[in-house]
């Protein structure tokens, strides 16, 4: 391999974990309050409001039932709005953001549902506040069910990187379409999936042992 | 200190209305350590629920330390449930904390300092004797051991009241009895008025001062524990006092024919009870020396309610007809509760 393919595939790789340090980041700031609304709403929940909960709910289901692809098109206008352009590898920043934010929001409302009322009923039993009772309790006993569900959200993120990469992101799935399959350079294919699988082991592996660590449940 | 005015806790659906808890008055007083019994689905949970509002009544009024919590805005009722303790059958503390983290918990919720805080934790993980469990986390526990957890907890904001939801139900007799100690302990130490909700009689037999039987989200009986012990009055109540207090006779007695009437040369089967200090008095001997009768003891039981011992036995008694009236006439005039079963041949 050329040392001018090997630094693409540095440059590649690199724009890859900006794509989806950046979309994790930015989904995990949407996905977590809206997951907590989610859940806080419920019924017999702490602070009950079917209203919320099903326009939530719906957009929410909408926003997952869109193909990645079809939305990265179809929110073009907002990505132009926001970033100026809707090619390049910050502005597929945006659909990255808008397809994970919702995923998100529904792994942090089934790792919050997993705790048990009691424990939540014995923080009202005291006198805690519903705000209180997010912050203290539901948060700090789902953290590690919380950080096993952002490592699944992170790989499905690298996933749809790729294909944003196909339409001017940039990134490791764009190298392997553009030399890989159009210049049928098959080495390039095959370091590129290689680096894709390390990738998603190590974050694998990583979220698993953070995971571990915060679940204090099996000591 | 705890006050139910004609509470009732109805849960409406459209399979049909389910009524909890029927209109409901119960008066608890300082320092006493109340208990209400019931079977599951009695609507126990529920009433216990209601003294801190946890299930919102649908009817009448609820009173702790003379503040009426039914008039409260959420705000001031988060205020007065720090008065009221509340411990749990799966303790429900929270895993992702230590011991020591826990019992904190209800005083940074009520924003005390660190070092208040710390001042505050150390004196209770004493009281309840894990002072070297401060850094463990729940899963690293006993179940007894979760419960004291639970307990410095519920003490940790110094409340009137605490409420324990079948605090014992998920712990072998053994630990039972030692959290049972310290909650006897902590209602003498504290003067903290206690109320507890059971389904098992050795509980309420062990602690309670007075009691309430519900059935059908309705209170069927009430008074102190040693009357509704010694004296039971409705069926679901006499269940329960014989759930540890066999007193059935044996099955040879019961089906052998027993007579309401004194016949010729039949024998009479009385059942005496006894409470506190007459059981030690020699009643029985007496008896024998004073109406030349004889007698066979069938069953006899001692057992204790609260620290006070409570006897109870099963006696024959063959004699003459005015040796047996006469016997019979003396046992009413002692301090026990007598029953005639009736004669046998």
């Amino acid at each position: 391999m050329s040392p001018e393919m090997l630094a693409l595939l540095l440059k590649s790789f690199w724009e890859t974990c900006y794509m989806v340090l950046a979309s994790t980041i930015l989904a995990t700031l949407i996905g977590v309050p809206l997951g907590v609304i989610l859940t806080v709403t419920r019924k017999n929940h702490i602070l009950p409001n079917a209203p919320v909960n099903s326009v939530l709910g719906a957009i929410v289901n909408a926003t997952r039932s869109t193909p990645f692809i079809i939305l990265m098109v179809a929110i073009i206008p907002l990505t132009r709005l926001l970033v100026g352009s809707s090619i390049g590898t910050t502005a597929s920043i945006v659909p990255l953001t808008i397809s994970a934010a919702p995923f998100i929001a529904r792994i942090i409302e089934s790792s919050l549902l997993e705790i048990d009322h009691g424990v939540i009923e014995a923080a009202q039993a005291m006198g805690a506040s519903p705000m209180q009772i997010i912050r203290k309790v539901l948060l700090p006993e789902a953290l590690h069910s919380i950080v096993l569900g952002i490592t699944l959200a992170v790989i499905a993120l690298i996933g749809y990187s790729a294909m944003a990469g196909t339409l001017g992101g940039g990134g490791l799935g764009d190298l392997a379409i553009r030399y890989g399959y159009q210049r049928f350079q098959m080495d390039v294919m095959l370091i590129t999936v290689v680096v894709l699988i390390v990738m998603v082991q190590s974050i694998q592996s990583l979220g698993d042992y953070f995971s571990k660590k915060l679940n204090k449940n099996k000591l | 200190m705890i006050d139910l005015r004609n509470v009732e806790k109805t849960y409406y659906s459209n399979a049909g209305d389910i009524h909890a808890l029927k209109k409901t008055n119960l008066h608890i007083n300082a320092g006493e350590i109340f208990g209400i019994i019931g079977l599951s689905g009695a609507g126990k949970s529920t009433l216990i629920r209601c003294i801190n509002m946890l299930e919102v009544p649908t009817g009448g009024q609820v009173f702790v330390d003379g503040q009426e919590l039914t008039a409260m805005n959420n705000q001031e009722l988060r205020k007065a449930r720090q008065n009221i303790g509340m411990i749990f059958q799966h303790f429900n503390l929270l895993a992702s904390r230590t011991v020591y983290d826990n019992i904190a918990f209800p005083l940074e919720i009520q924003g005390i300092s660190q070092s208040e805080i710390k001042k505050r934790v150390q004196p209770l993980l004493e009281l309840v004797q894990l002072q070297d469990r401060g850094d463990y986390y729940p899963s690293q526990l006993s179940g007894g051991q979760k419960q004291r957890v639970g307990i410095a907890r519920a003490l940790a904001s110094d409340p009137k009241v605490l409420l324990c939801d079948e605090a014992t139900s998920a712990l072998d007799p053994q630990t039972t009895k030692s959290i049972l100690d310290l909650l006897k302990d902590i209602n003498k130490r504290l003067n903290l008025t206690i109320v507890m909700i059971t389904h098992q009689m050795e509980v309420v037999k062990e602690v309670c001062d007075r009691v309430a039987v519900i059935e059908n989200g309705e209170i069927i009986e009430e008074g102190s524990m040693i009357d509704v012990f010694t004296d039971p009055q409705k069926p679901t109540t006499k269940d329960f006092v014989k759930s540890i207090n066999n007193i059935e006779l044996p099955a040879l007695l019961q089906s052998s024919s027993i007579s309401a009437v004194y016949t010729e040369g039949s024998k009479l089967i009385v059942r005496l009870s006894f409470i506190g200090n007459s059981a030690g008095d020699p009643i029985v001997s007496g008896m024998v020396k004073k109406f030349d009768v004889d007698i066979n003891i069938i069953y006899g039981n001692i057992d204790s309610l609260k620290d006070i011992p409570f006897g109870t036995l099963v006696i024959e008694i063959s004699g003459s007809a005015a040796g047996i009236k006469n016997a019979l006439q003396y046992l009413h005039e002692q301090q026990l509760k007598v029953e005639v079963i009736g004669y046998v041949s």
